[in-house]
């Protein structure tokens, strides 16, 4: 059901109508962006000193780099996420019992357990090994996202049409051939759209590093007010940052999804309710 | 097993602390995520635009940065209501976003014919919505719901980073006193978190079943 067919074409009553609440909702927004203002204004929030830190050409340098360490880890826990997601999903469809069974245990514990857990019990466990803030971090990172891929892999691959499979076996194919040149191909234009949104959970989630001062946006920004007490404008800038680079991982996935691997995006995805909506 | 004998009154009590940011922080975000799926439906093309908005803004910024403004950024500003609240507003408002896509699909599902019948005997774009197509859309977004809540349960650990005494931060705690059962302890929190997800995925399939269409 597309949202048009909730109402019908508007007349000229119902299109005044839809006017005043459009307008309504303009002077409620301006309002609330007023409120806001003001409460910064009166709160000597708006002042130089809280800001000046963000246009002051050491401090972009820092936080470049703090962005480029936060994009850093983001990239292996993605690539460790997509290695680890492709082998525990393959494996829950595998033909024998304990590889499925193991698979399961892994998959479904992993997916269930809060990240932050998971990240403070590596970082503890592995402390007299001397790993680093970075290490668990990106393994908690790849646990987690990697389980969750690999039920969205296992999805995939089970939306590909059972004929392709047929096929596939008749003219003799062997089972690790069909997966690799039938299945996966396919499962993975499927899936394309699911990944996408898994990779800007990954991002979102690199923010966790905060929590054992792993190099990266949230851990500058902490920095960065304790040496200037600006704490909400601070945050604000993290937020605007953090947005910005998964609206650019977001398109840059549409782009690769159009161009890349060529595919009927989405289309079959709304079709089969076994596909994973977006979580947060 | 001596950390769990010793302490199992502070763990309870840490998932007791959970459940109650789940509790408030799930509540907010239905109310509101409810609201910003109709605002991205209606007729009024302003309110669509703020609808998609909210999602786009609150679905991808960090939820750890979220709270950070409301735990450490809204105080400088005067709004601070204690940090439990501060913290439930940052975990409710992020969430309300996938609130309301979940609820935006469930609109999606209900078929066509029902809201052209609704229109065909008159109801206005408010009774349709109230009277059939929202009680069937929220129906089919049990599921997808269930997973929303699910997530907030994870999410909620993150309160630990602030210093509210919950599960993961008792589990912290428990960490430095027994460190030679650190792995006994990660496993018996995490089947902690694990039994809440469960129940909630039990509610959900009751849901289902009490809603389904006979």
């Amino acid at each position: 059901m597309s949202s048009t067919v909730l109402y019908d074409a508007p007349g000229p009553r119902a299109r005044v109508r839809h006017r005043i609440f459009g307008i309504l909702t303009i002077i409620g927004i301006v309002a609330v962006l007023g409120l806001i203002v003001w409460k910064l204004w009166v709160e000597d929030q708006l002042t130089a000193e809280k800001w000046e830190v963000f246009y002051t050409p050491r401090f972009i340098s820092l936080l470049a780099e703090g962005m480029l360490d936060t994009l850093w880890i983001a990239v292996l826990s993605i690539a460790g996420a997509l290695v680890f997601g492709l082998v525990f999903g393959t494996a829950k469809l595998s033909d024998h019992a304990p590889v499925r069974w193991v698979a399961w245990t892994v998959v479904e514990f992993f997916r269930a357990v809060p990240l932050l857990l998971l990240i403070i019990f590596i970082w503890f466990y592995a402390f007299e090994t001397q790993l680093g803030t970075i290490a668990p971090l990106v393994i908690g990172l790849i646990l987690y996202n990697g389980s969750v891929l690999a039920e969205t892999f296992r999805a995939g691959i089970n939306a590909v049409p059972r004929g392709q499979v047929e096929a596939a076996y008749a003219i003799g194919l062997r089972k690790s051939a069909v997966m690799r040149i039938v299945q996966l191909p396919q499962a993975i234009k499927i899936m394309t759209p699911a990944i996408i949104s898994q990779c800007v959970v990954a991002l979102k989630d690199t923010s966790l590093g905060y929590y054992i001062l792993a190099p990266g946006l949230t851990t500058i920004g902490r920095d960065i007010w304790r040496t200037f007490d600006n704490r909400l404008a601070t945050a604000l800038v993290l937020a605007v940052l953090y947005i910005v680079l998964n609206l650019l991982l977001t398109a840059l996935g549409r782009w690769a999804e159009k161009h890349i691997t060529g595919a009927r995006p989405a289309q079959s995805m709304e079709n089969n309710p076994s596909v994973p909506l977006d979580k947060p | 097993m001596d950390w769990l004998t010793d302490n199992y009154v502070n763990i309870l009590r840490g998932f007791g602390e959970t459940l109650r940011l789940l509790g408030a922080s799930g509540a907010l975000a239905l109310v509101l995520g409810t609201l910003v799926a109709l605002a991205r439906v209606s007729p009024v093309p302003i309110l669509r635009g703020v609808g998609t908005f909210y999602v786009t803004i609150f679905r991808n910024t960090p939820l750890l940065v979220l709270i950070l403004i409301a735990y450490y950024g809204l105080p400088e500003i005067g709004i601070d209501f204690g940090f439990f609240i501060n913290i439930s507003l940052a975990m409710g408002t992020y969430t309300a976003a996938f609130v309301a896509e979940a609820i935006r699909s469930g609109f999606n599902g209900v078929p066509l014919g029902q809201a052209e019948a609704a229109r065909a005997i008159g109801m206005p774009f408010m009774t349709s919505m109230s009277q059939v197509v929202l009680p069937q859309a929220f129906r089919l977004v049990v599921p997808p719901m269930a997973s929303v809540y699910i997530a907030l349960t994870k999410n909620t650990s993150l309160a630990a980073t602030f210093g509210i005494a919950e599960a993961t931060f008792r589990m912290r705690g428990l960490f430095n006193d027994y460190a030679s059962q650190m792995i006994q302890i990660f496993v018996g929190i995490s089947l902690g978190y694990i039994l809440i997800v469960a129940v909630i995925s039990w509610i959900a399939t009751a849901f289902e079943r009490r809603w389904a269409v006979a």
